[in-house]
């Protein structure tokens, strides 16, 4: 039993907004005419395409495969044909094109013949490449494949595995409903995680803002009997979700800059991968559904059941998007993304879609000189010193941000939420970031093509050596060509057998002309002899004229 | 007086033998400022600044035979950065040297090449496959944009084309607070 649980530095409370879409239950979604299912949805590798234009899908059916281990493969979330690969508007803040798989569905809904795989007797690197062609990944928004996070690592165990339906961002309810709907399969998941990591205990949190899903979560804990087990309320404050700082309040460990909860035995991972996980291991069901809830200036706000691939405008639709929507986010009003585009489809990450109105969150105000106040350092639940970062970001000074730990940075927003002079603070750290990422490529390509080019001028150094040796050594094993008449300089065809050569070759030439004579000369005729005679003349003059050496016959 | 002098000679001596131990033990191997510079410039290889490579343009930098800003592929931030590095004044990029262009990436028109290799010998990192009479192309991931395999092509089939955003390598934009135009001035400009 859990006695104490500690307390993260910060955060704030902001308005939580999510009676909104708690009380309808999780309608599932129907199909739309076109599924758009982009490869990479995921942290690491872009998967393969397995399938290729004008092929049939099942339901359940791999259609691209994990590249390499950081990755994770792609299914098909129902039956039909793959009318087109191609790259399609992302989900992004960017709006730009990535590739992606586009299936018809033809509405029988066939499911793929499921591979018997038991994973009571499997052992944990088998059970690792299964999740990872389920593609499993974490769905509390980072995406990163599963099976990677599912290694106990050298010590062979782990202290706490943490179960995450903390869900601390405004408007967000899909894991809420999730735990209010199947309690008892997270729990089955989180039990078959626990088994992966040789976890002492598993601790299921979430906030005291869902009691519903609290009373569910203990019932089906209960039920099952688990003495390892537990389920723990923690007080709400943004961002108790996050998972450093979850890991603070349940254990006390604080994770330093640049080491992972696993180096201090804990894993953390989000209720949804834990329900994906018990799924693909009991039913063979791959991760081809999400629930995503849909809110803020909606009609009928509620969470859906959809397939991945189904186009935001389709779950708007039916959600009914009111006309003075100016705006539209994926993720939370804290951390969400900007959508440039409504046509992008739902994907692993896609947690909630908020529509913004101006009366619902108002415009921004325009931004202020920083007061250096320090409001935002006794907000910021990662212990930084945003206005630090502000400065260096803002000033390009990047190479300081990093100093003060940019990248321990969360992006939760929570500094820009109670900045008095309204700076979109995050804003700049995203900038920084991208801007840092890009020059770390832009260093790693230098790096590379120094070396190639330094391999280039020592191979063409290498192959000039080995055409020298090979010269020496095929002049050294043959004797010098001697001259045929003996007109050839001694000294000079010894010093250049080159050289030689090519008198003796000239010395051949001259012979060979000084035995062919001309053939019509002989028997002319006096008017034949007095043209020669004309002609030679003639050449005598021209010679004379030009004063050069002319031809000596 | 004897004393004073003899402690000075002492000293002078485990001070000087201390001095030159270090020079033999801790001997620097080439020179680390051509380093500290090449690492700055983007390593195209372009030549574009005078000198065949990278490197020799960082030695006459380090050697103060060259100036900072002609390397156009590092653009305005490389000269920035080296002039931070060696203390210098920044100055604007010489032109004579070339402009500084969005980064591209070399693409052979494979219908049109005649497979003659002379692009695959002007490549100085490398990044063009092919053999004679047989088609080549470029590894995209590879190609640094110096441009070098463009001239020597008789069939004038490679093109310099800029690399795309995508969503890999999209930047997030500097934040900028939109202003709206104030639609109270469009009449005025109407009467003028």
């Amino acid at each position: 039993m859990l006695s104490k649980l500690f307390s993260f530095n910060g955060g704030v409370k902001p308005d939580p907004n999510k009676s909104l879409s708690t009380r309808e239950p999780i309608a599932r979604l129907a199909l739309p005419p076109q599924l758009v299912i982009p490869l990479h949805q995921h942290i690491g590798g872009t998967p393969r395409p397995l399938v290729s234009v004008g092929d049939k899908v099942l339901r359940g059916q791999r259609i691209g495969a994990a590249d390499g281990n950081v990755s994770s493969a792609v299914h098909a979330p129902t039956s039909g044909h793959v009318v087109a690969i191609e790259p399609r508007p992302m989900p992004h803040a960017s709006g730009l094109s990535s590739p992606a798989v586009v299936i018809e569905p033809d509405g029988q809904d066939i499911a793929i013949e499921r591979e018997p795989f038991d994973w009571h007797a499997a052992a944990p690197g088998e059970i690792r490449d299964f999740l990872r062609d389920a593609g499993v990944v974490g769905l509390g928004g980072a995406v990163f494949p599963s099976h990677l996070k599912l290694n106990p690592g050298k010590s062979g165990h782990t202290d706490t595995l943490v179960i995450n339906g903390a869900e601390c961002e405004p408007f967000i309810t899909c894991d809420d409903m999730l735990m209010r709907a199947e309690p008892g399969n997270i729990l089955r998941g989180a039990l078959i995680m626990q088994r992966m990591l040789a976890a002492k205990q598993v601790l299921v949190a979430l906030e005291d803002n869902k009691p519903e899903a609290a009373v569910a979560l203990k019932a089906a804990a209960q039920a099952l009997g688990h003495a390892s087990l537990e389920v723990v309320v923690v007080p709400t404050r943004y961002p108790a979700g996050g998972a450093k700082q979850l890991i603070r309040v349940l254990t006390g460990i604080e994770v330093p800059h640049g080491s992972r909860s696993t180096d201090f035995g804990v894993q953390c991972f989000n209720v949804a991968t834990a329900l994906a996980v018990w799924r693909a291991l009991e039913h063979g069901e791959p991760l081809t559904r999400r629930i995503v809830t849909v809110t803020g200036n909606v009609e009928r706000p509620r969470n859906f059941d959809v397939a991945i691939g189904t186009p935001i405008s389709h779950l708007f639709a039916a959600a009914g998007l009111k006309p003075d929507t100016d705006k539209l986010i994926m993720g939370g009003p804290m951390m969400g993304i900007p959508l440039p585009n409504i046509d992008a489809p739902v994907v692993k990450a896609t947690n909630c879609l908020l529509a913004s109105s101006p009366t619902l969150f108002a415009p921004p105000e325009p931004e202020l000189p920083c007061i250096r106040c320090g409001e935002c350092a006794r907000a910021c639940p990662a212990d930084l010193q945003p206005f630090e970062l502000y400065w260096h970001s803002r000033a390009r000074n990047f190479g300081r941000a990093q100093e003060y730990k940019l990248f321990d940075c969360i992006e939760c927003g929570c500094c820009a939420y109670v900045c008095p002079s309204h700076i979109p603070l995050v804003d700049y750290y995203r900038y920084a970031k991208s801007e840092i990422w890009a020059r770390e490529r832009d260093k790693d390509a230098a790096d590379s093509a120094r070396e190639r080019f330094e391999f280039r001028n020592w191979r063409a150094d290498r192959e000039k050596e080995e055409k020298a040796a090979k010269l020496a050594a095929r002049n050294a094993a043959k004797p010098a060509v001697k001259p045929t008449d003996g007109a050839g300089d001694a000294a000079t065809a010894a010093d250049d057998p080159k050289k030689a050569l090519i008198e003796a070759a000239m010395a051949r030439a001259r012979a060979q002309k000084e035995a062919v004579a001309a053939k019509n000369t002989d028997a002319l005729t006096p008017a034949q002899q007095a043209q020669i005679d004309v002609a030679e003349e003639r050449r005598k003059r021209a010679s004379a004229l030009s004063g050069s050496d002319a031809p000596a016959e | 007086m004897i004393t004073a002098l003899i402690v000075m000679a002492g000293l002078a001596l485990v001070l000087g033998a201390t001095l030159g131990a270090a020079s033999v033990l801790f001997k620097t191997q080439g020179d680390p400022l051509v380093d500290k510079i090449d690492a700055i410039l983007p390593q195209t290889q372009c030549g574009q600044c005078g000198y065949p490579g990278c490197k020799p343009y960082a030695t006459a930098i380090a050697g103060g035979d060259a100036d900072i800003n002609q390397c156009p592929p590092g653009g305005d931030e490389g000269v920035r950065k080296l002039a931070d590095l060696l203390g210098r004044e920044y100055k604007p990029l010489n032109a004579e040297h070339g402009i500084e262009k969005p980064k591209s990436v070399a693409v052979i028109d494979e219908a049109t090449c005649i497979g003659c290799t002379l692009c695959i010998q002007a490549c100085p990192v490398d990044a063009i496959v092919g053999a004679a009479k047989q088609m080549h192309t470029i590894v995209a991931d590879l190609c640094t944009g110096c441009e070098l395999c463009v001239p020597p092509c008789p069939a004038d089939c490679i093109d310099m084309v800029p690399v795309a955003e995508t969503v890999d390598n999209w930047k997030w934009r500097y934040p900028v607070f939109e202003l709206k135009v104030q639609p109270a001035t469009l009449p005025a400009k109407e009467a003028a």
